[in-house]
């Protein structure tokens, strides 16, 4: 345990050297969300109330997205698992007494703590500097949301995870990953809320664990009785059991790939 | 030679068609979430700003086009960072060939066509469907108006890719830009008001890849108020840009310290 507490660690201070990188990645999302924002803000003009969302609410929607841009990193970038097993670095790690899942999972963690407090905290407060945004009243509510970002950070993980390993039978994911991380961002709500997709189409995205990654954090911030099981425990249930059943396949996924790897001497 | 070293690339990722498929496929999917985005909003409101589910295809398809060429054609520019960093620009100042071309042909690769083929296709449906008032002079025009508009793109990219010469981790802001500015020209400009379609116009002429020349085709007034010469603008707008990213482009290599390494 001290080790992965150690990885967790790293990976923290890590990404926190990258302060320039950090500073233009905020702004991107700030340029994003204000975007996203004024198109929405357009169409709510036209029509105030569609499917239970309001003009304030679809605000809010992209700019806690563009803030859970960084710690879930629907659109990536990729772990760097996916270049170690291309260039055949994995061979060192599986070596390690350490299990990979639990090594990458504290490292993006790690990197995902210091996205909240880098990322998503300035980028939502810039959103809430131009325009009113529907903040949860109660502490409780707070408390919801956060325990909402903490799974999705999860599943975030778990998908990364997931495409990387995927490179032992592929060994090149890129191709992976671009398809991935546009499939992601449709699915999950990022590029545009799911409640305004047709009835039927956000019914099966909302199903699907893309959603519990954007648009089920989204709605318990915004107190919404629309997300599984209509209230906040509903929705957390809902997305631990996707972030169970995805690490569980993570996991059952790695240990067959070691049994592929051969290591070849020299 | 910008040609010999772009088929040269081709060749390089045709080694992986798997990769390449699916790279392509990628594009070509992103090219239709944007724009799935585009129609489920305008089903919802039916008109924005005065402009309909089709008329705002013809928008968002201009832009695409416009920013899916340039991406094909100079897209590897915004990886000037990494080889001022790896050192890698000093080998290719030093070969017989202009340094910008090498580094625009550097990684070509095709599968960006998955995202200009399904957008001049839009274009085309858009045009094709459209009660557009066609004469000589406009059949003539919309040729250059889609080249200006590539060029502007270009011009946009190359520009950001030099703040690279003196900030070496300025990519991701200039991306805000380049990757920002077509988020912004999918749609109508209207849409965002007036303040917008001003700094659009006149800050990072955007305006003038898929705005102006969609009013201009669809011969509709301008909604914000701004004079209808402006569409007119687009070949000027581009040469303009094209010369100070080519002034951009000689400051950064005469700021250029080789990393030394």
């Amino acid at each position: 345990m001290r080790v992965y507490c150690a990885v967790f660690a790293l990976g923290l201070r890590r990404y926190s050297t990258y302060r320039a990188a950090t500073v233009a990645a905020v702004f991107t999302n700030v340029v994003f969300g204000l975007i996203n924002a004024s198109v929405l803000l357009a169409l709510f003009h036209a029509r105030p109330e569609i499917n239970g969302y309001d003009a304030t609410d679809a605000v809010t929607h992209v700019f806690v997205a563009q803030a859970l841009m960084g710690p879930v990193a629907v659109m990536g970038p990729p772990l760097e698992l996916a270049e170690r097993i291309r260039t055949g670095e994995i061979a060192v790690d599986l070596m390690r007494p350490a299990s990979p899942l639990a090594w990458w999972l504290s490292h993006d963690l790690g990197r995902a703590a210091f996205a909240v407090a880098a990322r998503s905290v300035p980028t939502f407060t810039a959103g809430a500097l131009v325009f009113p945004l529907a903040l949860p009243d109660a502490p409780a509510r707070w408390a919801w949301a956060a325990g909402a970002l903490a799974l999705a950070s999860l599943i975030g993980f778990a998908f990364r995870y997931l495409y990387a390993v995927s490179g032992f039978w592929l060994l090149d994911t890129r191709g992976v990953s671009a398809l991935t991380h546009l499939i992601g961002p449709v699915c999950a709500g990022m590029l545009i809320p799911l409640v305004l997709f047709p009835a039927p189409v956000a019914e099966v995205l909302r199903a699907l664990p893309w959603a519990a990654m954007v648009q089920v954090p989204v709605e318990v911030f915004l107190g919404k009785d629309t997300v599984p099981g209509g209230g906040p425990a509903g929705a957390l249930a809902f997305q631990a059991a996707w972030a169970a059943a995805l690490l569980g396949l993570a996991a059952l996924v790695t240990a067959r790939a070691a049994r592929r790897v051969v290591v070849q001497g020299g | 030679m910008y040609l010999l070293l772009a088929w040269t690339w081709c060749r390089a990722v045709a080694q992986y068609p798997g990769s390449l498929a699916l790279l392509a496929l990628a594009q070509a999917f992103s090219t239709a979430a944007e724009l799935t985005a585009v129609l489920v909003v305008f089903g919802h409101a039916g008109e924005l700003a005065g402009f309909t589910a089709r008329e705002a295809l013809l928008v968002y398809g201009l832009a695409a086009l416009a920013f899916g060429t340039a991406d094909l054609l100079m897209g590897s520019v915004e990886r000037i960072g990494d080889h001022i960093r790896t050192g890698s620009l000093d080998t290719m100042l030093v070969r017989p060939v202009p340094a910008l071309v090498q580094l625009a042909a550097d990684h070509f690769s095709p599968h960006r066509l998955g995202k200009v083929v399904p957008a001049a296709a839009m274009v085309g449906y858009a045009l094709a469907t459209l009660d557009v008032p066609w004469t000589l002079g406009r059949v003539l025009y919309t040729p250059v108006l889609l080249a200006g508009g590539v060029a502007i793109c270009c011009a946009i990219w190359t520009i950001g890719a030099c703040l690279q010469f003196f900030v070496t981790d300025a990519r991701e802001a200039a991306n805000s830009v380049t990757y920002g500015g077509q988020a912004l020209t999918e749609y109508p400009l209207a849409v965002y008001g007036r303040g917008i379609v001003r700094a659009a116009t006149f800050t990072v002429p955007l305006a003038f890849v898929s705005w102006q020349p969609a009013l201009y085709l669809l011969d509709r007034p301008d909604p914000t108020g701004l004079p209808e010469w402006l569409r007119f603008a687009p070949p000027a707008v581009a040469a303009v840009l094209c010369a100070a990213a080519a002034l951009a482009w000689r400051a950064g290599l005469r700021h250029y310290r080789s990393t030394g390494s």
